[in-house]
């Protein structure tokens, strides 16, 4: 009998069909990823095999069968036995699904008490145990500690033990590394794969990331429009996809190893930073978010700024279009000082929500750049919008319509129609497609490539993601703490690094070769073993 | 209010980017929920009386003021002479003990002195509140800390106490009604605005289409009159509508205790004064102020709370709680065209797809 | 812990800061007034020798700091008052003299303090009861039609003014049903007894009122918790919903209800002045109307410098409070 049987599934939430007759099985101790872009309905899924759609109003129809309990016609009482007990399930953002007042330790042997009949004292000891397996150093210690006080990869490894401590025969993961660093997650990731390996227990993998995908599982189901759109063994799927958008969701898919067919560089820089620094808070208490940074911008082309969290990034962006200033350092553009805003220097944000004013229509906020330098000719300014609403690949109509219409994919596009109004020579675009979808993501790229060929724009491409930076930059510059580590062609730095910390993030990006990938966890792990 | 407090309360009114919430999105919420339409038909109904209040009382042929002395039983102490407190054809609810004073027209000019000291001290505390707020907000390092401290000692001060102190030591010559609505406004009520307005000031500040209209090249101060004054409108407007009632209560218990509005301007805290000894004898003594003070609070209240929800739908969804699929779901069904185009152009990103992987 | 350590000291030095800034308003509000101000603070009924003697005691004729420098110098240090024939020490804290009374100020509170505890105490205990209560009821009940009950009941206990409750119950149970008899005050060191049964009704109005503000607050903060994502967490581990509520929601509300309680218990030291007044009470706050209303300014001064400085404490009370339930404030 299979660990899972899922059995023309339907999810509604009122005229909404979130998952349209979905089934698949999944065996004692297999791995299968559900794969699919937002809206797909995959974490719908998820979340209907733990009976968690019950009571919520939503309509939930056809059979689920999650280790021998039908959880469709199964009481609460023994979905209760289920949850946890025999299906456990990781979410995806470790900080907020712990409970901030409680040691971790405690949460953990809550959960366990629930499912197992001991006293608190050795629930307490069990809690120490998983903790200990999941690779926290100094469990008994840690174990007393409260959520805040755990780094995101901890409390991420923290959430992994506490499924683990009923010992369950099937593993839910939502999303369980998309709110991680790229290296962290590497880590989760082989921390997965060697606890299902030690004990046998079934994975179901939910993610949007196909390489997260390719690096876990054995089988892959694609998602699309609640329903599947193709299924099959993780290698196969991905080498030769059946469907079309199989395939045009992997060619969206940005390759950190594929090189860009560059534009020609040229030599003029338009905008240069020197030694620039940027503290916050005073004091003892000031922290340089960016700490004597250089670097230049030259005109046409490129600049990928790449960092983790925290490694000062989008400080930078934001004193290279002058919203904050410098605390020490300078910055040149076309040669002279540049302080302050300036209409040449413009920005493109990572919010596609936040970075639109909502009570204001798509045209008023293109419009502004040109009202702000004294334009007052209405029929001009309407003319313009249109023009820009056009050329972003919008329908010019539209401009009376207000952001909340606009899918997330549009309304950046609007956003970098406002950034094109003030007819800037230089856009910093910082984390641009991050909050998008890979298909979109793909389409967003593609127009700020178009946009620079013809305008002649230098951009400069701040984003934690490697790959996306690879495929857009010339130059690339990679940040750590505050500091640039490495500095050069992208070529280059991608396929031969000088320093160490680069060769680490590269060698952490999910490969979509599900071999490529079983080798790189294998060359991971030696050096921890060495 | 402790710090922490006002931030637990300042949470509640905070508004979610409402998406193009104009006036009719406004409407159409408030008017889906019953109780708050209810109690909007009775506010406007104690308005419309107290605006009327002349002609009501010229209706019933009596004034607040004129004593009767021939309707009390002075050999009794004062108490309305006849059944049910002295009611009559020509007095509609009997006469006030001790003074014969028709209570009908005590009690609908009590309702405009009630409600013009609420709205006017109201007025005046969003004006303070907003301005203090913005100013902390906006302003540099040094602005805010001083402030902010000056608010924090407004928002620590009892009311009742500071008015009370205050309404001792201003000469008896100043309109006491203006009086009364100028103590309540200044030492209640702004302070605990401004802390919220310049809460949302800071969030509105640091939101990414501000920061996009200075790149356009606007100054800070047309970036701040035209992006952040507009995000401020809700839950300004929320709270406005949740001090009217409290400011109700606060003129009503000043003049409870004979320092508010001085006779003999009717007033319906005033009334109450004096009512527990007379309860026996005209119990509508105790009852009609008591009761329209009840009713009055307590219509604006629910009025209020009607408003915050109709202007900040996460409240209203907070009694849902779910998965963040589920979430999703509702966004979805929020914005049905945003989702349908989106999925036509290939899966872009839509309002609902934000849960999956924010 | 040294975070801890660090706020709180933060916290002490601006409730310093508030009181100092306080007092600096309170002065100049009832000192600089338009007008006589010895005449004033002397009272209606003085000879114009001793508004005279009471315009020296106050070095009227000295520049504003200076006066306000006398006035820091006998709260910390003591002054002397004459009465016209002898000299009367009044030693620190000295809040002033009643020119009405011949009285210490802070003789004045200090009797009245322990009726004002009383009240408040008592209080404290049904609204704590009360108000948590009926808020985590409502939390549970959420969405059914017990909740909407007990929403509408609790919009009404925050509609309704302390004074009509408290005059609807006196007039209810003293007088119609004669349950009780009408307050009057006994102390607690004379008849335990008799003292927590005159307060009863003072009680329960007084927290009737209080608790409806508890009663939202818990159950706002419950269900805002109840939204985050670690609820859904538990739920997913089959840890049954009973314990949901009251294991982690209402752990979420804790730090709001005990600085709320902080807060409302400071003020209401001295601001339950309309419970005592309808009920006769002898508390600060009675004694506060009655200094107001035959204009008594020395002790209006020193009753609002007193009350300021109890809530001043209880914001900082609260705050630390609300810190050491909910650590990770310090960290922000």
């Amino acid at each position: 009998m299979s660990l899972v049987e899922v059995t023309d599934l339907s999810v509604e939430f009122g005229p909404l069909r979130a998952v349209d007759s979905l089934s698949f099985s999944l065996a004692k101790g297999a791995a299968l990823a559900l794969v699919g872009e937002s809206g797909s309905g995959k974490s719908t899924v998820a979340g209907a095999l733990l009976g968690l759609h019950r009571g919520t109003g939503a309509r939930v129809t056809g059979a689920v069968r999650v280790a021998g309990t039908d959880v469709q016609a199964a009481s609460d009482e023994e979905l209760r036995r289920l949850r946890g007990a025999k299906a456990a399930m990781v979410f995806q953002d470790p900080l907020s699904s712990l409970d901030p007042y409680y040691a971790i330790g405690d949460q953990i042997a809550e959960v366990y008490r629930v499912h197992a009949r001991v006293s608190r004292r050795h629930a307490r000891a069990r809690a120490v145990e998983v903790l200990d397996r999941v690779g926290i150093p100094d469990a008994q210690r840690r174990s007393r500690s409260r959520p805040h006080e755990f780094s995101g990869g901890m409390r991420q490894r923290a959430l992994i033990a506490m499924a683990l401590a009923c010992e369950p025969d099937l593993l839910i993961a939502d999303e369980p590394t998309t709110a991680l660093d790229v290296t962290v997650q590497a880590q989760i990731l082989d921390l997965l794969h060697t606890l299902r390996a030690e004990t046998g227990m079934g994975l179901l993998l939910v993610t949007h990331d196909v390489g997260v995908a390719a690096e876990s599982v054995d089988d892959i189901l694609v998602m699309r429009h609640g329903g599947a759109v193709e299924r099959g063994p993780v290698g196969t799927v991905l080498a030769a996809p059946a469907e079309a958008y199989t395939r045009e969701l992997l060619d969206a898919v940005p390759r950190v190893d594929a090189r860009r067919t560059g534009s020609p560089a040229t030599d003029e820089v338009v905008l240069e930073a020197m030694g620039v620094r940027r503290e916050f808070g005073r004091g003892k208490g000031a922290v340089a978010a960016v700490d004597d940074v250089s670097v230049t911008v030259r005109r046409g082309e490129t600049l990928g700024v790449v960092g983790e969290s925290g490694s000062g990034k989008t400080t930078l962006g934001r004193m290279l279009v002058g919203l904050l200033e410098p605390t020490a350092g300078a910055l040149r553009y076309e040669g002279r000082p540049h302080t302050g805003v300036n209409p040449a220097v413009q920005m493109v944000f990572q919010d596609p929500v936040s970075s639109l004013n909502p009570r204001r229509s798509v045209g008023e906020s293109i419009a502004d750049p040109l009202r702000a330098c004294g334009e007052r000719d209405e029929e001009r300014i309407r003319g313009r919008v249109r023009e820009l609403l056009e050329r972003v690949g919008l329908e010019p109509a539209h401009h009376d319509r207000y952001p909340h219409e606009f899918s997330g994919g549009q309304r950046q596009r609007i956003g970098i129609a406002r950034a094109l109004a003030a007819e800037p020579r230089v856009i910093v675009c910082d984390e641009p497609v991050s909050a998008l979808d890979v298909t979109t993501q793909a389409q967003v790229v593609a127009l700020l490539g178009e946009l620079q060929r013809e305008l002649g724009l230098a951009l400069v491409f701040i984003a934690h993601d490697l790959a996306v930076v690879r495929q857009v930059s010339d130059h690339v510059a990679v940040m750590r703490r505050g500091r640039v580590v490495e500095c050069g062609p992208a070529d280059e730095v991608y396929d031969s690094p000088r320093e160490s910390y680069t060769r680490r993030l590269l060698a952490a990006v999910p490969a979509l070769d599900p071999e490529l990938a079983a080798q790189r966890r294998a060359a991971r792990r030696e050096p921890a073993v060495a | 209010m402790s710090e922490a407090l006002v931030t637990v309360e300042a949470a509640g009114t905070e508004s979610s980017v409402p998406a193009a919430s104009g006036a009719r999105q406004f409407w159409r919420r408030l008017r889906a929920q019953r109780a708050a339409l209810v109690a909007a038909a009775v506010v406007a109904l104690l308005v419309l009386i107290a605006l009327g209040a002349p002609l009501l009382t010229a209706l019933e042929g009596q004034d607040p003021t004129t004593y009767h002395p021939s309707l009390i039983d002075s050999a009794r102490g004062g108490v309305p002479v006849g059944s049910l407190g002295g009611m009559s054809a020509d007095h509609w609810l009997g006469v006030e003990p001790q003074t014969g004073r028709d209570l009908f027209a005590r009690l609908v000019y009590g309702a405009r002195v009630s409600l013009g000291v609420a709205l006017a001290a109201t007025v005046a505390q969003v004006i303070l509140g907003t301005v203090m707020g913005v100013a902390a907000g906006l302003g540099n390092r040094w602005v805010d800390l001083v402030l902010s401290r000056i608010t924090d000692i407004f928002v620590a001060m009892p009311l009742m106490i500071m008015a009370l102190a205050l309404l001792a030591v201003v000469p008896g010559d100043f309109p006491r009604p203006v009086l009364v609505a100028l103590v309540i406004a200044l030492v209640s009520g702004w302070s605990t605005t401004a802390k919220m307005v310049r809460a949302q000031t800071l969030t509105l500040k640091n939101l990414d289409y501000v920061a996009a209209s200075r790149l356009s090249g606007w100054s800070t101060w047309r970036t701040a009159v035209r992006e952040l004054l507009p995000g401020l409108a809700a839950p300004v407007i929320t709270y406005a509508a949740l001090l009217v009632p409290t400011n109700i209560s606060a003129e009503a218990a000043l003049s409870f205790l004979g320092v508010g509005v001085k006779p003999p301007t009717p007033s319906w805290g005033q009334m109450l004064t004096s009512a527990d000894v007379w309860y026996q004898a005209a119990p509508q003594y105790l009852l009609l102020p008591a009761g329209a003070l009840f009713v009055t609070v307590f219509a604006l209240t629910v009025l209020g709370d009607g408003v915050r929800v109709a202007l900040d739908p996460r409240a209203a969804s907070r009694l849902r709680v779910g998965t963040g699929s589920k979430r999703e779901a509702r966004a979805e069904q929020a914005a049905p065209q945003a989702g349908t185009r989106a999925r036509r152009q290939g899966g872009a990103k839509t309002e609902a797809g934000k849960e999956d992987r924010a | 812990m040294n975070g801890l350590t660090g706020f709180v000291l933060r916290r002490v030095i601006g409730a310093v800061v508030t009181l100092f800034a306080l007092s600096v308003i309170i002065y100049v509000v009832f000192y600089v007034t338009p007008g006589n101000v010895a005449q004033i603070t002397c009272g209606p009924r003085c000879s114009p020798a001793q508004v005279h003697q009471v315009a020296q005691q106050l070095h009227l004729d000295d520049p504003l700091y200076v006066r306000y420098g006398h006035f820091l110098q006998g709260l910390f240090a003591g002054q002397d008052f004459s009465t016209g024939t002898s000299v009367e020490h009044c030693a620190a804290p000295c809040l002033g003299q009643s020119y009405q009374t011949d009285q210490q100020v802070t003789d004045i509170i200090l009797a009245k303090l322990p009726v004002s505890f009383s009240l408040v105490l008592g209080a404290m205990v049904i609204w704590l009861l009360l108000g948590v209560g009926t808020g985590v009821l409502s939390a549970w009940r959420r969405g059914r039609f017990s909740e909407r009950v007990l929403t509408a009941i609790t919009l009404a206990g925050v509609a309704t003014p302390v004074f009509v409750i408290g005059l609807v119950l006196m007039i209810v149970v003293c007088g119609e049903l004669q349950l009780l008899p009408f307050p009057q005050y006994v102390n607690f060191t004379d008849d335990p007894e008799q003292w927590a049964w005159n307060l009863l009704l003072p009680w329960l109005s007084l927290a009737l009122v209080e608790s409806a503000n508890f009663a939202r607050l818990t159950r706002a903060s419950m269900l805002e918790t109840l939204a985050e994502d670690h609820i859904r967490t538990f739920r997913a581990y089959g840890v049954s919903e009973r314990a949901v509520i009251a294991r982690h929601a209402l752990r979420g509300a804790t730090a709001s209800v005990i600085a709320l309680n902080a807060v409302t218990f400071g003020s209401a030291v001295g601001g339950a002045v309309l419970t005592e007044t309808l009920f006769g009470l002898p508390g600060v706050g009675q004694e506060l109307v009655h200094a107001v209303k035959v204009v008594d300014l020395p002790v209006v001064v020193g009753m609002v410098l007193v009350i300021g400085f109890f809530v001043v404490l209880a914001n900082a009370v609260a705050d630390v409070l609300y810190a050491v339930a909910d650590r990770r404030v310090v960290l922000a």
